[in-house]
């Protein structure tokens, strides 16, 4: 293998390219990233940056030296917009076409919109360019913030907003924010937390519409409502990067399907992060996309798939001044057991069982403990089986 | 020079976290005493609450891992190291000397 295109220049990225040099690869590095901007992390686009607490210098991934060592073709503001059938030509929304032996995909995901015209004042987040622009935003004095979703997101920029003094109020479809994620007790005892930063919350009704002519006056919802607001922002979830493959023989469907090993129905083409439906799932996880471009390059150095991935489902968020844990597999019955603190305050460490055995572990608060069972879930688990259930993720209607 | 605390209120593999800026965190591991600089070099994270296995300290967000001796991290996705500080008991008190002021005084 001469040459190597890595697609994507975020977190899954820039952990393939690592790992294609760890791994031996000393042939021509190829990275063309969608946005203008380094590889930076996103995690705390919701957090601190939006609070003003970390600069954007504070989000890179990478610094001058390891961009060097790494001797990689960056490619920025380069979209792609094609494969060709046989993965041997990446081409570019510009005209420009990468010739290579391998592909690694990390298109990743962007945040899903609401239908019709984006008016001024709402906003998504997901890139640094939208978090700039809500930043921006909420830098005008105080403001009345509706936040559409009550997942991570949602609740993470709500707590940042709160934060910042502005009057904050949560719109959630569902009954309870992170009820598919947590069950319904330990979403119960999640969702008081946006009361705990003077947040209010609403459940159980949708958005019927936007209010508001030259820019954002409110959000309309289903049960005929109306809350009056000058910022909106919109998490409502993610969709995988994908339509650039449409002319590509890949198989595509909430995601780039892949095997267990990351391996595309191309050998010379994996696909690692968001964009990924590895074995079935698709988990918009931080550690899913350093984990996975281990393997994913492993195998497509090897030209078939040698190792399968299945790193244990684990995320966090901190919002409100807590931070949640949560890592495993929960399946929908699994019953919840405190084992340590109280839900009502300091918070609490809670295991998931099913039949005596623990499937997934919940923190609020209690990062030590909590990684102790972390680290047993994925010792259990290991080695990887073939055949898994799509737990992690839910196919998404596209 | 900063008192910590009696060296039975810090057992082996406890942690304290010191309020001091920036935060110390300092740890009874593999029956020694170590203080390092508590704030992950990869993201806003208190390795006082971390993971302890041997000398290393896993921080409690992202698996990055530091040698508590070096500072060093031994895994992404941190790449830069904490500072460590030395570790003195005097009369039963841990104590730690702050490496900017003993480097400072040196």
């Amino acid at each position: 293998m001469r040459t190597v295109t890595v697609v994507g220049a975020s977190l899954a990225g820039l952990y393939a390219a690592r790992e294609l040099r760890a791994q031996g690869f000393d042939g021509r590095l190829v990275i063309v990233g969608e946005e203008q901007h380094r590889p930076y992390d996103r995690p705390p686009l919701s957090k601190g940056f939006l609070s003003g607490k970390a600069g954007e210098s504070d989000l890179a991934l990478s610094d001058d030296e390891e961009t060097l060592e790494l001797g990689a073709e960056w490619m920025f503001g380069a979209r792609a917009r094609g494969l060709d059938a046989r993965g041997r030509t990446v081409l570019l929304e510009d005209g420009r076409t990468v010739s290579t032996d391998g592909v690694v995909i990390a298109t990743g995901a962007r945040a899903r919109r609401l239908p019709g015209p984006v008016l001024p004042g709402v906003h998504t987040l997901r890139t640094l360019d939208e978090a700039r622009a809500l930043r921006a935003d909420l830098r005008r004095g105080t403001q009345r913030v509706v936040v559409i979703g009550g997942g991570f997101i949602g609740a993470e920029t709500a707590s940042s907003c709160a934060a910042m003094g502005h009057d904050v109020t949560v719109v959630e479809a569902a009954p309870l924010p992170l009820l598919g994620q947590l069950g319904p007790e330990m979403a119960a005892v999640c969702a008081r937390l946006h009361e705990r930063g003077g947040v209010r919350l609403v459940t159980g009704t949708g958005v019927a519409a936007l209010e508001g002519e030259q820019a954002v006056t409110g959000v309309r919802l289903t049960d005929g409502r109306l809350f009056p607001a000058d910022v909106v922002v919109v998490g409502i979830g993610a969709i995988p990067n994908t339509e650039w493959l449409a002319g590509s023989t890949l198989a595509v469907h909430d995601g780039v399907l892949c095997d267990d090993g990351c391996v595309t129905s191309l050998p010379q083409v994996v696909a690692v992060g968001d964009v990924a439906r590895v074995g079935g799932a698709r988990a918009e996880h931080w550690t899913s996309a350093t984990a996975q471009p281990r393997v994913a390059v492993r195998n497509l150095l090897a030209g078939h798939t040698v190792e399968h991935v299945r790193p244990l489902p684990y995320f966090w968020s901190d919002q409100y001044g807590s931070r949640i844990q949560f890592a495993g597999r929960r399946e929908q019955d699994d019953v919840p057991r405190i084992v340590e603190g109280s839900t009502e305050e300091g918070g609490f460490l809670a295991v998931y069982e099913r039949d005596a055995r623990t499937t997934a572990v919940l923190a609020l608060d209690r990062p030590r403990p909590f990684t102790r069972i972390r680290r047993e879930l994925a010792r259990a688990q290991a080695p990887a089986p073939v055949s898994t259930p799509a737990a992690a993720a839910e196919p998404a209607a596209v | 020079m900063i008192p910590v605390c009696r060296l039975e209120e810090l057992p082996e593999g406890a942690s304290v976290r010191m309020d001091v800026e920036p935060p110390i965190a300092v740890f009874h591991a593999d029956g020694e005493l170590y203080a390092i600089d508590d704030t992950c070099t990869h993201q806003d994270a208190s390795l006082s609450e971390g993971y302890l296995e041997g000398c290393l300290v896993e921080c409690p967000l992202h698996e990055a891992s530091f040698d508590l001796r070096t500072g060093r991290p031994t895994c992404l996705p941190a790449r830069r190291p904490v500072r460590t500080h030395r570790v003195t008991v005097d009369d039963g008190v841990i104590h730690v000397h702050r490496s900017d002021e003993e480097n400072a005084a040196a």
